[in-house]
């Protein structure tokens, strides 16, 4: 076996040097703490549920954060640390990984947290009968026999997964997968109180009989309207954990929330589509923007009932090279998105985006290499280029793709035709190959660059525009078994880019309001997966 | 009467199962389904998923199952999109929000309204009538969903009488806003219609006779003109408390009131059938059971009508 050196150091610096750091919970020496200790932030929706192995919302996904505590954690800026497990060690070809569980942690009803509660857990999130839609997550953690189990061909048992003893966790790979132990800070794997479980049913995640073993407990839910967490005593790390209470308000509108924000109701909430420059003149110490792991394209239907336009690699060049995409950024967005010139975004870590012509060239000259391409494939006035452009319904879809139609109308004389369809409608529509050319949009699963590749995979399930590279496929199936695939990657995009399946638009940006009296907020954290553990309030 | 009452009952007993299987079937055929997501999920998954919730059955079957799970369990389902409540819950948790904030909204559109319209009748052409008349027209002029956003800046940003949303068990501070919003444009509407009902009333032979013998302008109105008036009020009061119970979307989008609106709504956007279901069967109800008592309500407004 063999030691996982760059974890142990880790954990050794964030234990020993900063020390005195973490006793203080994160709070730099000039800063008062103020006396009421609560966060309050806006979510657009319900959340679906706040049971770890059946969550699938961003809003909920938050919840559980607080509520539950898995193997690992993420830190500031997104980089492993300890949570339940204090560490791990994997085997020689990479496949089985064994975690030491802390001995010190505790449900919220005093039970120790031991590995039996993570075997059942993840057995839980494999069973046919609970149905999770998270079991694919389960799959693409490589776990041994995941598919069969979720086939109902093989009992749970046979999951790869055992609780060695009370504190020992092992995981049997079926596949190496080098951003395995990344996955362990996701909510399908947290723990899940069997014994609570099978007393209350799905009645166990109310406030009323839920049991936790994160830094909080849910005291409060008004569906559609609130949820509360407070402190959990019992928490290991209780002692450093500062923000008493988290309060995630429901405001389906965002300028209303803007409105409560400024009225003071929230410490927290996001910056309507186009109004960050004004508020960052107003709010300067409150207006934010951070690049976040997500990414805005078009993609082209290259399959047989896609337009025969689309197969020729000029026309698709010519489309992509005629977006300005400043003009998307910096007039329609305005929220510190970037332009996108790769379909991975720059912000996901160990990925080095390749200097793609696109990106050097100026829009004038890129535009006038979209005329000379557009022309060399045969369209031009006689013979215009005409298809259809789909989105789902939505102001800020709606905008984008005036603007595109625009830039392609004056620049290059072509036609499209604009549709919008409501979400369901559109998303049977794409995953049909009934289109032309498709809005998308991908927020990556874990913070490296397969999650967005993965999409042009010919075998992907979320290839809807059934784009298909030998050489891409061959370097995605080389970078799952690779310990470095920073080139493979940069390989693909280089491909991506000549043969442009996809017209990268933008990467996203968190954009938000948020009170300048909330302390540590991981804006490095491209994920944002935050814990309200790690948070503070200042006096003001 | 007792028999005309009943008779109804049983006749609104098609009506909503014929309510039901069409919306069943509509849904059905509406595009997508409540597990479409932006990552289509493995076959395997979805094979589980569509097992769990009975999805894999002929759609005669899933609707049986659903009927006969109301009627000899009072089941109505469980939510495909939150996955911790099932429709009993969603319903009973969203349903005395609606109400409590609906019937507010109804007596105040209602008893203003009225006031209202008689005060602009009685000072016809005067600067009463003149302000009325303004009054409702404003009222009805400005949309609720343009209401409820400069309600909040006006009173919880500028002056911070109020908060901003939420329900807090249904606390005054919690409800004015949502009240006001809900009830301006009926308000304006019942004002209009009060107006004209009175002066065609206060037109007419019965009411020059009462004048002519000489009873106080009071009486004539209280006790002759104001029953006669009130019934095309009513008529159009009937639908009006069933609209502010179910288009209530907004007042749950901009005041987070946690009511049963937006879950009627975002239902059909998630294609959350059996949320969809229960709540179009609630609507459906309360429509069968408003209507029968505005008729019922006739009968004491008008003494010419009568029901056998």
């Amino acid at each position: 076996m063999k030691k996982i050196g760059w974890l142990v150091s880790v954990l050794c610096v964030y234990f020993s040097l900063s020390g005195s750091v973490i006793a203080a919970g994160h709070i730099p020496p000039d800063v008062t703490l103020a006396e009421i200790q609560t966060f309050t932030y806006r979510v657009l929706d319900e959340h679906t549920s706040v049971d770890p192995q059946v969550v699938e919302d961003t809003s909920g996904g938050e919840i559980v954060r607080d509520l539950f505590e898995g193997l690992m954690n993420q830190d500031a800026d997104g980089n492993l640390v300890p949570g339940v497990a204090t560490g791990y060690e994997v085997n020689d070809d990479n496949t089985v990984y064994t975690f030491t569980l802390r001995d010190n942690a505790r449900w919220s009803n005093g039970d120790p947290v031991t590995a039996h509660d993570f075997a059942y857990a993840w057995r839980r999130a494999a069973d046919p009968e609970l149905a999770s839609p998270y079991q694919w997550f389960v799959e693409l953690m490589s776990l041994e026999n995941a598919g069969s189990v979720i086939k109902g061909e093989m009992p749970l048992d046979a999951l790869g997964v055992r609780a060695v003893d009370d504190l020992t966790f092992e995981v049997t790979l079926s596949a190496p997968l080098p951003y395995f132990p990344q996955m362990t800070t996701h909510a399908t794997t947290f723990p899940a109180p069997q014994a609570v479980i099978e007393k209350h049913g799905k009645d166990w995640t109310k406030p009323e009989h839920i049991v936790s073993n994160g830094a909080y407990i849910l005291t409060e839910h008004l569906p559609a309207e609130r949820s509360v967490r407070e402190r959990n005593e019992m928490y290991w790390d209780n002692e450093n954990t500062i923000i008493d209470k988290t309060v995630a308000l429901v405001i389906n509108d965002e300028n209303v929330a803007l409105t409560r924000f400024l009225a003071g109701e929230l410490d927290r909430t996001e910056v309507p589509s186009g109004q960050f420059p004004r508020l960052k003149k107003e709010h300067p110490d409150e207006a934010i923007s951070f690049p976040r792991l997500c990414n805005y394209y078009y993609t082209f239907n290259l399959s047989d009932s896609g337009p025969e336009a689309f197969k020729d690699v000029r026309v698709r060049r010519a489309l992509a090279l005629a977006v300005d995409r400043k003009i998307i950024t910096e007039n329609i967005l305005a929220g510190g998105q970037t332009q996108a010139y790769t379909f991975t975004p720059a912000a996901v870590a160990g990925f080095t985006p390749p200097q793609t012509d696109m990106a050097k060239l100026t829009q004038a000259e890129r535009d006038s290499m979209a005329k000379a391409l557009l022309a060399e494939a045969g369209y031009g006035a006689d013979n215009p280029l005409s298809f259809e452009m789909v989105y789902n319904t939505s102001e800020a879809h709606k905008k984008i793709a005036v603007a595109m139609s625009q830039m392609w109308k004056q620049k290059l004389g072509v036609k499209t035709t604009l549709a919008n369809m409501e979400w369901k409608v559109f998303l049977e529509n794409r995953g049909n190959q009934n289109f032309e050319l498709a809005r998308g949009a991908w927020c990556g699963d874990y913070n490296e660059a397969s999650t967005f590749l993965d999409l042009l995979d010919s075998e992907s399930g979320y290839n809807d525009g059934k784009f298909s590279s030998e050489n891409i496929d061959t370097l995605l199936e080389k970078a799952k078994l690779s310990n470095n695939a920073a080139d493979l990657y940069t390989q693909a995009e280089t491909i991506i880019a000549t043969q442009m399946p996809v017209i990268p638009v933008y990467h996203y940006a968190g954009v938000y309001m948020m009170g300048a009296d909330v302390g540590n907020w991981p804006v490095g954290n491209v994920e944002q997966n935050w814990y309200s553990k790690n948070l503070y309030k200042i006096a003001r | 009467m007792l028999s005309y009452t009943l008779r109804r009952v049983f006749a609104a007993v098609p009506t909503v199962l014929l309510l039901v299987i069409a919306s069943f079937f509509l849904m059905h055929a509406a595009p997508g389904g409540p597990f479409t997501t932006e990552r289509p999920l493995p076959p395997e998954v979805l094979a589980n998923i569509q097992a769990k919730y009975g999805l894999d059955q002929p759609l005669w079957k899933q609707l049986w199952d659903y009927l006969s799970g109301i009627v000899l369990r009072f089941d109505f389902g469980p939510s495909f999109v939150f996955k911790d409540r099932d429709v009993n819950d969603i319903i009973a948790q969203g349903f005395p929000i609606s109400l409590t904030y609906g019937t507010l909204a109804f007596l105040a559109a209602t008893i203003v309204g009225v006031v209202l319209g008689i005060a602009a009748a009685i000072r016809h052409n005067t600067w009463v009538d003149y302000l009325a008349v303004s009054l409702g027209i404003a009222a009805q002029a400005l949309p609720n969903f343009i209401m409820g956003p400069i309600l909040i800046l006006v009173f919880t940003l500028w002056l911070g009488w109020l908060p901003g949303g939420g329900w807090n068990g249904g606390q005054w501070q919690y409800l004015v806003m949502p009240v006001i919003a809900l009830s301006t444009s009926y308000m304006g509407n019942i004002a209009r219609i009060t107006r004209s009902s009175m002066l065609d009333v206060l037109n007419s032979g019965f009411i020059r006779t009462a004048r002519a013998k000489g009873l106080p302008e009071r009486m004539v109105i209280w006790r002759h003109a104001m029953k006669p008036t009130l019934l095309p009020v009513v008529t159009y009061l009937g639908p009006v408390f069933v609209y502010v119970l179910t288009g209530s979307v907004f007042v749950d989008i901009y005041f987070s009131t946690g009511g049963l609106g937006k879950s009627y709504v975002s239902s059909a956007l998630t294609r959350d059938y059996a949320v969809l279901l229960g709540v179009t069967i609630l609507y459906g109800v309360l429509t069968v059971v408003v209507n029968l008592l505005t008729d019922l309500a006739y009968a004491w407004f008008d003494p010419k009508i009568r029901y056998q």
